[in-house]
């Protein structure tokens, strides 16, 4: 076969496979970015912040059980193939997600509402757990050795192209449809999206071949015959589980979503940075920073994967306090002076009922626009008592929906994208790194698992801490921060002194 | 580095249980605060869930501790070659 010929085939795989792997992390992360509205739909009205909480836990319940469909699935890619295991974990994604779109409100069907969801959500994590590790077997069976780093680094684009697209579609539908509408049914679809985005990819990785390595094997008769059993059951294989774990995926895995998750959530908040505002941001990071992805994954096969993934997160455990300082303090409208200001709106007066007293909350709420440009809700309120003996209980001011100054504003898109950078560090070459750690009969299951613990529980669960941690007595806003670079050190020093930095060398795929 | 990996293994053991047994107290205190509506995300079920996924990860450093301390990763396979066993 010509090189030109052969270049063309690689590029088909990698497109086949990352539009696939792309759609997977879009159907999974819709779920976070509309957790709220989705909470109000399956939740009974005056569950307040409850429905918030427990629609998180449902989330977070996709990112559990990947580890467990890593082994299902990695279990059955390496006994059938990787091309119909990958197909399958695509049909159980899109329609998961399709059916989410679907469910009826808590009104119509009540708690059994929340149990749906619940369980599609659990399939949802449980097809992610298998696509991955199949989709970067398989581009990285397809590469010569030495070029290993820039083609999976394709694949590696495609969970933070998953979450730019998760969050285009939904304030791209939400200002189309308008809040009102969006909260009521709009919501539903993107979810329903997701059944066309499956359709095409399904369309197109039928027309894919098997990975030539998972061929050969077949062909000469070595498939596994019990791949859980000889990846994890021996010493010398389990050893590399562990050390892929320890030393590299859970360092990865609270980069990836202190950078690309907790940023966002972090300055819509705890900085009360209003709802577009703060997904422009992320969005104009990931638009930036995603080529590095493969600048990254090229690089790490002329010097080695080790030290890009080690120096991004160095740089995290330096960095990240620093810029979520300026996060805070560049919002920080408290010491706002009448100079400052450049208008204020009419206050709007609201009174209503303190539950379960008789006493009223009467709210006086007005826009205050400043010089800068900058903007924010002030809303002022105090609690009228029943008993006139009592003085009203003045609440302390409460500002929210804040809209930052031009200059502001891509200042924290620079912060993001440096924070996305280190992601692009980390991720980039690590699906390159994994392949090179495990043979070809286990490979799918063996470097499924430390993938999935590191970057699903580690990672996925960075929000959840961090905001269990800054919510402790005596914490401040960056306390959370503790648990990815507490985490991302661990990792470091591990990876820093147990890993080798190997270097590929050329052989054909 | 060898001598170095073998001394850090213990570190991995003791870290192990030491961190489950901080994850327990952690729950026991946040949990009971949970109870007189003080924190409501620090209920039981989440702090069950995060013990439950954090014992047998917990359990893979200590196990990882054990390799390093006999010496597993002096030294390394130069490439994916099928193990041995």
């Amino acid at each position: 076969m010509s090189q030109e010929l052969q270049k063309n085939s690689i590029f088909k795989v990698i497109g086949a496979s990352s539009l696939g792997t792309l759609i997977e992390w879009y159907d999974f992360y819709i779920f976070g970015s509309l957790a709220s509205i989705i909470g109000a739909q399956l939740f009974p009205a005056d569950a307040g912040a409850s429905a918030l909480i427990n629609t998180l836990a449902i989330f977070a319940a996709g990112f559990i059980v990947r580890p467990f469909g890593a082994l299902v699935f990695g279990r059955l890619g390496d006994l059938i193939g990787r091309k119909y295991t990958f197909l399958l974990t695509l049909v159980l994604m899109g329609g998961s997600t399709f059916l989410i779109g679907l469910i009826p409100s808590y009104s119509s069907i009540g708690y059994a509402a929340p149990i749906l969801v619940l369980i599609l959500r659990l399939v949802q994590g449980l097809a992610l757990g298998g696509e991955y590790g199949g989709a970067a077997t398989y581009v990285a069976e397809h590469a010569p050795s030495n070029k290993r780093g820039f083609f999976t680094s394709w694949i590696q684009t495609t969970a933070t192209g998953g979450l730019f697209l998760s969050l285009g579609i939904i304030v791209l539908t939400k200002n189309l449809i308008g809040a009102t509408g969006f909260a009521d049914w709009g919501w539903r679809i993107p979810f329903l999206l997701s059944i066309l985005l499956v359709g095409v990819s399904i369309y197109i990785r039928l027309k894919m071949h098997e990975s030539p390595m998972f061929t050969k094997l077949k062909t000469e008769g070595k498939v596994s015959k019990n791949p859980l059993k000889e990846s994890f059951n021996n010493k010398a294989n389990f050893k590399m589980v562990l050390l892929a774990l320890f030393g590299a995926t859970m360092g990865q895995g609270v980069i990836w979503y202190t950078g690309q998750f907790y940023a966002q959530s972090f300055i819509e908040n705890t900085c009360k940075v209003d709802f577009n505002d703060s997904r422009y941001i992320l969005l104009w990071g990931i638009a930036f920073a995603t080529p590095f992805f493969v600048v990254f994954g090229s690089w790490s096969d002329k010097v080695g994967r080790k030290w890009i993934m080690l120096t991004g997160m160095l740089l995290g455990i330096i960095f990240y306090r620093p810029i979520y300082q300026i996060f805070l303090d560049d919002t920080d409208f408290t010491k706002v002076t009448q100079q400052d200001i450049q208008s204020v709106s009419d206050p709007v007066v609201t009174r209503t009922l303190v539950e379960g007293t008789a006493d009223s909350l009467i709210s006086t709420s007005a826009r205050v626009t400043l010089l800068s440009g900058a903007s924010y809700q002030k809303i002022q309120s105090h609690i009228e008592f029943k008993e006139k003996r009592k003085a009203s209980a003045v609440q302390p001011d409460l500002l929210k929906d804040k809209q930052l100054s031009t200059a502001v504003f891509w200042k924290f898109v620079a912060l993001v994208f440096f924070q996305i950078l280190l992601v692009t560090m980390v991720y980039g070459p690590i699906a390159a790194f994994l392949v090179e750690l495990f043979p070809t009969k286990i490979r799918y299951t063996s470097m499924s698992l430390p993938y999935h613990v590191g970057n699903g529980v580690f990672g996925g669960l960075v929000p959840f801490i961090a905001t269990l941690i800054a919510s402790y007595s005596g914490s401040t806003p960056l306390s959370g921060l503790w648990y990815p670079i507490g985490i991302a050190s661990l990792s470091f020093v591990i990876g820093a002194i147990y890993l080798s930095n190997k270097k590929p060398v050329e052989t054909e795929a | 580095m060898n001598g170095l990996k073998k001394r850090l293994g213990l570190l991995w053991m003791i870290l192990g249980p030491a961190s489950i047994i901080f994850m327990f107290l952690q729950a026991y205190e946040k949990v009971g605060l949970a109870a007189e509506g003080v924190q409501k995300t620090n209920t039981a079920l989440q702090w069950g869930i995060i013990l439950f996924i954090f014992i047998p990860i917990s359990a893979g450093l200590v196990i990882f501790g054990y390799y390093a301390l006999k010496g597993e990763y002096d030294q390394l396979p130069s490439g994916s070659e099928e193990p041995k066993g």
